[in-house]
């Protein structure tokens, strides 16, 4: 018996190890925003090339579980949904690597006072992404638990929204002495971090419907 | 080779049979592409080649009671006029079924020969007809509450779900091939078996009799037709018919099977009647009805609401129909095959055997009158002869008024055809209909999505234009704070410079001193009274609100180009203070030409300037 479903077997470690993988790399990229935050630039540094690895290994098992789908034809009538609820996970990883780089490459100038803001920012928005991931895995095998568990998700998306927009109004009505390229700099990130809970927003929305697909 | 040529046209039914039933079995697994076509009919063929060799020869023998071919003519005959019907109608895309057409044919058959069609035997096949869907809904509705709890009780991966579901539909497949083979051979095959009989074959550990022989052979057309023609009907036809989920097709495959394999088997049906429970008629049943009544069991479970109920109707349609058709068929061509190629196609098995009665008593009274001895035990044997020619006497006035009779089942016939008829043109005549409506209501349908699609299309490009214009009138309002927010601090600048030159100025006493402080003095005034930073914002400002302006003149043509200039940096939300700095007025000044505007404006007392503003 376990010949016959030695397949099945390989692609759902394979999923398995797939959504682990996103999820360490949300983990990396809010403690690679810590380290930023703080100065700590050698933690930094090392957060990036982690983020780079994990999400190459991601990329790496997508192209698998696509291939062993097809090729197998496992679940053809849901396969495509599958794919795209995949490439929502995967959008998750390569975000957070962008981000990343882009804190390297462009080296915001973040001032003291809203250290704590953006601590606080991406925590929230790395949260949301990171209880889509139960819910992904609830997804195979209770497909009717999802909605429940996806009302964090929502929950940390507005929160995040709230803190973006706190961060915004400090930048353009309590922070005169910075200029406004800094202050457009800062917004541009401030939107950056958002991105994360935006995605996992969208994966949820896929997650629900899915689901419901799946219960009827 | 004869009884080839004479078995073709049950081998063409069993054909045409495999192609169009393999669909019920493995078509939504095929269709949904769980399993693989080439697997699929693999074991459909193994499967319904078994099932027919072993279990066939229950729902055979009641064909064989409904009417006992006794010639191979007359067999291929009635076979042939099954196929030509189950064809004709699928073309006219009549409802059909091999199973009713094999009936109707032998009732044909027994009319052509003026045999008696046995009204029980008769009743219980119809009955089974009825019940099979019934029973078929029964199952499907059970199995599918059956599955449905597994479901919710077990936490099963998705995808180890869909393996379960997958081996499930292969293994329930192989018992669908199985059932649709002992129940359904008896289509193919039923009608040869007492007009062909060929040696019994002994391999050493098993031996086939005739009749499996036959159905071996029946078995073999049936999966040729699946190897050959079923893929196209179940790529097509098996998965539009009924899509169906992977779960919900396990469910009605296997009530399908079930109901096919009870009516089918010898053992079942013994074991219930050694319990005492009345036997089971086994009889050849629709498989497409049955899965009919499957899908529409899980249907109704489902609430009913997306039952087509004029299926039913089409059901019960080829219930009448089929037979109706089949029958005159066969009794045409009989005819034909009777007088045209002068074939026998068999005579009324009752009469025959009387006179075969009848002419064993002849020759025993010749016998008797050539060794007549005078004995007195021969005086029976001489009654019995005279009774025997009574009886033949009596027999050849029956046979002039059988006579009367076939001329009365001529018109019978007769009006029955053109009933018929009447029936076919207008089923044929209702299905065109439907399909003309079916037509426009697709066009209709695909104009209507076309335009609401386009609709969508230009909603969502408005809804897009919509918010990038609410961004850049965002950014340009941040832009315009900002700028307003530096000219404050600027002049703020400037004010508290020439406040520290005039105390210096106070405190010096060198007149050269004096004069440089005092020409600095000027410049800073000049500079916030001729201030380029404060013009350009000006100009920013009337730009942005262009519409707006045109709309507060036009409203209100009173204002001058101050009380704009004020409504315009009220409407960044700008404190008086900052509004002061940048026209360069004392605060004081704003809020009296603030009380001056809302007198202008006529704002109710209960709302405020801003609001009234940033809402007109």
């Amino acid at each position: 018996m376990s010949v016959l479903f030695k397949n099945v077997k390989q692609l759902v470690f394979d999923i398995d190890n797939y959504i682990d993988t996103v999820e360490q790399g949300t983990l990396v990229f809010k403690e690679g925003i810590v380290n930023y935050l703080k100065g700590e630039k050698s933690s930094f540094a090392e957060k990036i090339d982690t983020i780079t690895q994990l999400e190459t290994r991601a990329d790496k098992l997508q192209r698998k579980i696509d291939n062993q789908f097809y090729h197998h034809s496992i679940l053809p009538q849901n396969v495509s949904d599958i794919e795209i609820m995949l490439d929502k996970i995967d959008e998750l990883i390569d975000i957070s690597k962008d981000i990343l780089y882009q804190f390297d490459d462009e080296l915001p100038f973040i001032p003291k006072e809203l250290v704590n803001d953006y601590l606080r920012l991406a925590d929230a928005s790395c949260e949301a992404a990171l209880t889509c991931f139960p819910a992904t895995r609830t997804f195979f095998r209770e497909p009717l638990k999802v909605r429940d568990m996806l009302v964090k998700v929502y929950f940390y998306e507005k929160e995040t929204d709230k803190l973006a927009r706190n961060i915004k109004r400090k930048l353009f009505h309590e922070m005169p002495d910075l200029r406004l390229s800094e202050k457009i700099h800062l917004r541009y990130f401030t939107l950056h971090i958002e991105t994360i809970s935006d995605k996992a927003e969208n994966l949820a929305d896929m997650l629900s419907i899915l689901a419901l697909k799946m219960s009827i | 080779m004869i009884i080839l040529f004479y078995l073709s046209s049950g081998l063409f039914l069993g054909w045409s049979l495999g192609a169009n039933d393999a669909a019920n079995v493995f078509g939504t697994a095929v269709g949904s592409r769980m399993i693989r076509f080439k697997t699929a009919a693999i074991v459909a063929s193994i499967f319904v080649i078994l099932g027919a060799v072993i279990q066939g020869a229950g729902a055979s023998h009641t064909l064989g009671k409904l009417g006992s071919i006794s010639t191979l003519a007359a067999a291929f005959t009635v076979a042939l006029s099954a196929a030509l019907t189950v064809f004709w109608m699928t073309r006219l895309k009549l409802p059909v079924s091999t199973s009713q057409a094999i009936v109707g044919a032998i009732i044909g058959w027994n009319f052509y020969t003026n045999n008696p069609t046995d009204l029980n035997i008769l009743t219980k096949i119809v009955s089974t007809w009825v019940s099979g869907p019934i029973l078929g809904g029964i199952f499907s509705v059970l199995l599918f509450i059956l599955i449905r709890k597994v479901n919710q009780k077990t936490k099963i991966h998705l995808l180890y779900r869909h393996s379960y579901i997958k081996f499930g539909l292969l293994i329930v497949g192989a018992f669908g091939a199985y059932s649709l083979g002992a129940n359904n051979i008896a289509n193919v095959m039923g009608v040869f078996t007492t007009a062909i009989t060929l040696p019994t074959i002994d391999l050493g550990f098993v031996s086939i009799d005739s009749t499996q022989q036959l159905f071996l052979v029946g078995g073999i057309a049936i999966a040729v037709g699946i190897i050959t023609y079923s893929k196209h009907v179940m790529e097509t036809v098996g998965n539009t018919l009924m899509p169906l989920t992977p779960d919900a097709a396990i469910v009605v495959v296997l009530s399908q099977a079930l109901v096919l394999f009870i009516f089918s088997s010898q053992t079942l049906s013994n074991s219930l009647q050694s319990i005492g429970l009345p036997a089971i008629p086994l009889v050849p049943v629709s498989s497409s009805q049955v899965v009919i009544g499957s899908i529409i069991g899980i249907g109704l479970y489902k609430g009913g609401k997306e039952i087509k109920y004029n299926i039913l109707g089409s059901i019960s349609l080829g219930w009448i129909a089929t037979p109706i058709v089949a029958g005159i068929m066969a009794f045409i061509m009989l005819f034909f095959v009777n007088n045209v190629f002068k074939q026998n196609v068999g005579t009324n098995n009752l009469i025959e055997t009387k006179i075969k009665v009848v002419k064993g008593a002849a020759t025993t009274i010749n016998i008797s009158d050539s060794t007549y001895t005078g004995i007195n035990q021969t005086e029976p044997i001489v009654n019995d002869s005279i009774i025997n020619k009574e009886k033949l006497i009596t027999q050849r006035d029956t046979q002039s008024a059988s006579k009367t009779k076939l001329i009365i089942i001529w018109i019978e016939l007769l009006i029955i055809i053109i009933l018929a008829f009447i029936l076919i043109y207008y089923l044929w005549f209702r299905n065109k209909k439907t399909n003309k409506l079916k037509l426009e209501y697709n066009l209709f349908k695909e104009k209507t999505l076309l335009k609401v699609g386009s609709l969508k299309k230009r909603i969502v490009e408005k809804e897009l234009r919509q918010e990038n214009l609410g961004k850049e009138l965002k950014f340009r309002q941040n832009e315009m704070v900002t700028m307003a927010m530096s000219i404050i601090q600027k002049n703020e600048f400037l004010e508290n410079l020439k406040r520290e030159i005039i105390k210096i100025k106070s405190r010096v006493s060198d007149h050269e001193t004096r004069l440089g402080l005092n020409k600095l003095s000027l410049m800073i005034t000049q500079d916030l009274s001729i201030d380029r930073d404060r013009e350009r914002f000006q100009l920013i400002v009337n730009e942005q609100s262009n519409n707006f302006n045109q709309r507060l003149t036009d409203r209100f043509p009173k204002l001058t180009d101050n009380e704009k200039r004020l409504i315009a940096l009220l409407r960044l939300n700008l404190s008086s203070k900052e509004i002061a700095s940048i026209l360069n007025i004392s605060p004081k000044s704003v809020e009296m030409n603030r009380y001056r505007l809302r007198k202008k404006l006529q704002v109710e007392p209960k709302t405020t300037l801003n609001d009234f503003i940033r809402k007109f």
